[in-house]
């Protein structure tokens, strides 16, 4: 069966909208019961820390600096580093470390 | 308010630079994958500003590439995309309850994993025009890198590419951290987490597990759990 590729595009932007979409538009009200919002109040923190270790690992072409970049940004992160400069610096030890790797 | 709307704009554009940069390393592979798919750079463009979603993209052109049923490419995006519709509920928390209904549709647009952080990350209400200043500069980026992967192929050596793509994972610690720092339930979360998504990965019978599922799986078990143990009080809320 011949398909068409502009439908597929179409499928898979309408699907992954909806996803995101819909509990934004439906949930309008805050919600009052206290282990829900617990809940929600621990998703990013969880969720970000999931996809970070051990992808951080496997996102470089050396397992060692992903390592090394994970270990400077906690630092970094730790001791106050901003958004921007975390971001940096971790790919600054990656670019530096892999020269020599 | 004007002016304050400007300001958050401004600041979604500065935190948005480091996502964008991330995103354009990470999207010209993309574009090569769209392209071994027999996708034009348009259509890869055009995937990219509308679904705007990594795992999600590869798993798509894959499903292109194997000429699948427009089903089962369904039934893909709301497996691998599933842990946004999470993000999303945890970020209708963060929004004024009378914000109109119209920036809730541009929001849901722009809620990919880096941009969700961030937000996150902001004490109190969250400005809708913050966000849409990291999408400003963020989606172009990302649509931009898939189209010339596609035209051109890869044109970063591979040693920038690799140094690039640990921007984003930089910025999730710049996210998590601070505030680990201050409470130890988010410290030990965090620190469970990565464990947790490490051994997942790892083990056997497991580690066949999409990123994306073992993404849902974990957060929906570790944050349910610490719910219940650690209950968060109203005043901690804003922390």
């Amino acid at each position: 069966m011949q398909h068409n590729i502009w439908l597929y595009l179409l499928v898979m932007a309408g699907v992954t909208y909806l996803i995101r979409v819909l509990p934004l538009t439906l949930i309008r009200k805050e919600i009052k019961n206290q282990t829900i919002r617990s809940f929600l109040y621990y998703v990013p923190y969880v969720t970000l820390a999931v996809m970070t270790f051990p992808a951080i690992l496997e996102a470089t072409n050396s397992m060692w600096a992903g390592l090394a970049a994970l270990l400077v940004g906690i630092a970094l992160a730790w001791l106050g580093g901003s958004l921007f400069q975390v971001a940096v610096a971790a790919c600054v030890v990656v670019f530096v470390l892999e020269l020599f790797l | 308010m004007k002016q304050e709307n400007t300001a958050w704009f401004r600041k979604g554009i500065h935190h948005g630079t480091p996502i964008a940069l991330g995103y354009l390393a990470v999207s010209f592979t993309l574009g090569i994958a769209a392209k071994n798919a027999g996708m034009t750079a348009w259509q890869g463009a055009c995937a990219s500003v509308t679904t705007v979603a990594s795992a999600g993209e590869f798993a798509g052109f894959q499903v292109i590439a194997a000429g699948a049923s427009y089903l089962e490419m369904a039934v893909m995006m709301l497996v691998i995309n599933a842990r946004y519709m999470l993000m999303s509920c945890s970020l209708s928390q963060k929004l004024d309850p009378d914000l109109p209904f119209f920036h809730r549709l541009i929001l849901g647009w722009g809620i990919t994993d880096e941009i969700f952080g961030v937000a996150s990350s902001v004490p109190d209400k969250l400005n809708p025009w913050y966000n849409y200043g990291m999408m400003a500069i963020s989606i172009p980026g990302w649509t931009l890198g898939t189209f010339v992967g596609i035209a051109v192929g890869n044109v970063l050596p591979a040693h920038a590419v690799s140094a690039l793509s640990v921007g984003l994972y930089g910025m999730f610690l710049a996210i998590i951290i601070p505030p680990a720092r201050k409470n130890r339930v988010i410290a030990g979360l965090v620190a469970i987490s990565m464990l947790a998504s490490f051994a997942m990965a790892k083990l056997p019978l497991v580690s066949g597990i999409s990123s994306g599922m073992r993404t849902i799986i974990l957060t929906v078990v570790i944050a349910g759990v610490a719910a219940v143990l650690f209950p968060v009080k109203e005043e901690q809320n804003a922390a």
